[in-house]
């Protein structure tokens, strides 16, 4: 038997040959049956041939940054359905079809590509993460498709040019409105900044929040980087810690922050942590647990506000997904689809220019975010609110004005 | 000083972590001559299986407990084990009479395969995961430095590991075997050594220790998905060729110089956005001016 290698390698190939053909059939399959079916659990109930109007949406809905990409398409989707239960827009039904971009770069640009050539879609909704939608931006803006990004802050996105859109507020503002809380509420003199060099979104917030906080009279005594996706934070928690600050800012995405809030902790580092939107995850607390106790964040609104469309959303969405709260982006998703159905209705067309035209015209349009203006850089003017992490669940601190 | 107490502390726990794995390479490269690039993804495999095991554990054990936690790290272990040999069985074996070239090929699709095939919803999904507290965590305070228990027992056990591998190759007949196949296949199976055993034993005990090192880098950063053995792999890959490949405390002095050089590149402000590069530009002028590696012999090439 010692030999058996030696001499009968051709016949154990071939004894091994046939079996892995057949698996391989089967992953084959396996994978096209799932292909088959991503379409579909985002296609909402579409009526048959021409009397659709075609929407394309990207989203993480897995990944890194999944639970921002699943809300926003669920707000999204509840938009959708609402808005075909009460007749559609200009007499035909709306189609949702979603891709998912696995919350990787490179694949928003496949998406979109793949939704304007192939399923000629007449408007693109997404995404949440600002460097995602800034590769989409340029092929929407290129085939005049308009595109409404949900959540995107960093300014870049709508910068691209004059097809892309947004239903949220900015970086600049949502830095400033964080270095006069650092400043202000927090009573903090010295901050460092950690910020995530993978992401625009990161950069860009930091940035703004440095220059709102200086012009507070406060201090950044530490500023340190770090990579989406890394899991280990110590080395530059150590030096955090070493600058003393009275409070750190992160601009990141929960998963990063959940792990950056448990190592730091573990170094002992007492200094609250604060950050954007980009917190704003069940996952937050479920990842870091008793660590992210007691830390704040900016976020675009909280579901106890008080307003007839908040109030309607936060009931149709509880209902339609058994129970459970929405969130911003689950809010921004809806704003967004309500948003472009206006425009439609009102340019009286899927012609991509005069839905651009209608999009750039929409004034004080009540959403369940509040009333939303877009300006003259495509983007909407709205309020800031701030929660804290308090007994594992996000409790409303208060809210900013532009 | 503290700062450098402190980052030193950090550097060792993350370079141990990147020691067990680097030691599966470095193993597998002894004995095949060739890379597993799969060996990553046995690592986060070993902290999924520890995902699910824990709360089964639960049950037997009281909850947080050390007997808890080793009969979780043994059991991810056994598994992983199982899932080396498999794969070397079923994806290496059948190739083993090829060029190095395609079995190399073969790794990367396999790793490929397994890091998809856990993407999907069905399996794992693609969302982060907590990881449960297998121990109970406790922060010791000595003047402004502070140590997590999970870097010491990260530090323990590699050393512990290590010294059982050693002992292994060095003073058991499967280690004798192993050694030899290293040397030279065809004669050690003309002496008797059932080398499709040892190829076996080699890839099991590879894949146990990626499980353990998946476990204590899962401790540290309690988030795992499907994806988090990339970059860990790729560090540990490095610091086994640096080490000086197919050399044994190479690897374990390659993991732990790459845990050092990526902590302190880390922890000094402006430089912190240019960690990687800076390690991994030390670690392009040790080769070369030791090409074999820290440790490696210069070997020659037979053509």
């Amino acid at each position: 038997m010692q030999n058996v290698y030696l001499t009968d390698t051709g016949r154990k190939v071939r004894r091994w040959f046939w079996p892995s053909v057949g698996l391989l059939c089967a992953l084959l399959a396996a994978g096209c049956k799932k292909s088959n079916e991503a379409p579909a659990t985002g296609g909402g109930d579409s009526g048959g041939g021409g009397g659709v109007i075609k929407v394309g949406e990207f989203a993480s809905l897995t990944g890194k940054e999944a639970t921002f990409g699943v809300s926003s398409h669920e707000g999204t989707m509840l938009g959708v359905e609402q808005i075909n239960s009460t007749g559609g827009v200009l007499g035909k039904k709306l189609e949702l079809l979603t891709e998912d971009d696995l919350s990787k770069a490179g694949e928003p640009a496949t998406a979109v590509n793949k939704l304007i050539s192939r399923d000629g879609v007449v408007a693109i909704l997404g995404e949440v993460a600002s460097s995602r939608s800034l590769e989409a931006a340029p092929i929407c803006q290129q085939s005049q498709i308009p595109m409404i990004s949900p959540s995107s802050t960093n300014p870049k996105v709508t910068e691209t040019g004059d097809y892309i859109f947004r239903v949220c507020f900015i970086d600049p503002f949502q830095g400033t409105v964080m270095a006069n809380f650092a400043a202000k509420t927090l009573k903090a003199k010295k901050v460092a900044i950690f910020t995530d060099v993978k992401s625009d979104y990161s950069i860009g917030l930091a940035k703004f929040f440095k220059q709102g906080f200086l012009a507070n009279g406060g201090q950044i005594v530490a500023e340190l980087d770090y990579s989406g996706g890394d899991k280990d934070f110590k080395a530059q928690l150590t030096e955090i810690k070493s600058a003393g600050p009275d409070a750190v800012f992160v601009p990141g995405y929960y998963t990063d922050v959940a792990l950056i809030c448990i190592q730091a902790k573990q170094l002992n580092l007492t200094a609250p942590l604060f950050g954007g939107d980009g917190w704003e995850s069940d996952q937050l607390v479920k990842i870091g647990q008793d660590s992210v106790e007691g830390d704040y964040f900016s976020t675009h609104y909280a579901p106890d506000e008080d307003t007839p469309q908040s109030r309607s959303f936060v009931a149709a969405y509880e209902k339609r997904f058994s129970g459970k709260e929405p969130d911003a982006m689950a809010a921004l998703g809806y704003d967004s689809v309500m948003i472009l159905a206006d425009a439609i209705k009102r340019a009286g067309t899927t012609d991509g220019p005069k839905v651009r035209d209608a999009l750039a015209a929409t004034k004080d349009f009540a959403c369940a975010t509040g009333k939303t203006s877009i300006n003259a850089q495509r983007d909407a003017v709205k309020p800031a609110v701030i929660l804290q992490v308090k007994d594992g669940k996000f409790k409303y601190i208060e809210t900013v004005n532009p | 000083m503290n700062w450098f107490l402190q980052q030193s502390i950090n550097g060792l726990a993350l370079g141990s972590i990147y020691a067990l794995i680097a030691l599966g390479y470095t193993m597998v490269y002894g004995v095949l001559r060739f890379i597993n690039f799969a060996h990553s993804d046995i690592m986060m495999l070993g902290a999924f299986a520890a995902y699910f095991l824990a709360p089964i554990m639960v049950r037997v054990f009281p909850a947080q407990s050390y007997s808890g936690a080793l009969a979780v790290t043994v059991l991810a272990a056994v598994i992983c084990a199982i899932i080396g040999i498999l794969i070397e069985f079923l994806a290496y074996r059948p190739l083993r009479r090829r060029p190095k070239l395609t079995v190399l090929i073969t790794a990367i699709g396999v790793s490929l395969f397994i890091e998809y095939t856990c993407q999907h919803a069905s399996v794992f999904g693609a969302a982060t995961r907590p990881f449960p507290k297998l121990v109970p965590e406790r922060d010791f305070q000595f003047g402004g430095l502070s140590v997590n228990s999970s870097d010491i027992g990260v530090l323990i056990v590699t050393a512990l590991l290590l010294a059982g591998l050693w002992w292994i190759v060095q003073r058991t007949r499967v280690g004798v075997a192993m050694r030899a196949v290293s040397f030279n296949e065809r004669a050690a199976a003309l002496m008797g050594v059932n080398i499709n055993r040892i190829i076996s034993f080699t890839f099991g005990l590879g894949s146990a220790l990626a499980a353990v090192a998946g476990i204590f880098f899962s401790m540290r950063a309690q988030g795992i998905e499907p994806l988090m053995g990339v970059q860990p792999g790729l560090r540990a890959f490095t610091a086994a060729v640096v080490g000086g490949i197919g050399n044994l405390p190479g690897a374990a002095l390659g993991g732990i110089l790459l845990g050092l050089l990526e902590t302190f590149a880390g922890g000094v402000p402006a430089l912190s956005n240019y960690r990687d590069g800076i390690s991994f530009a030390i670690l392009i002028l040790i080769l070369l001016f030791k090409p074999a590696g820290l440790l490696g012999k210069p070997q020659v090439e037979k053509v």
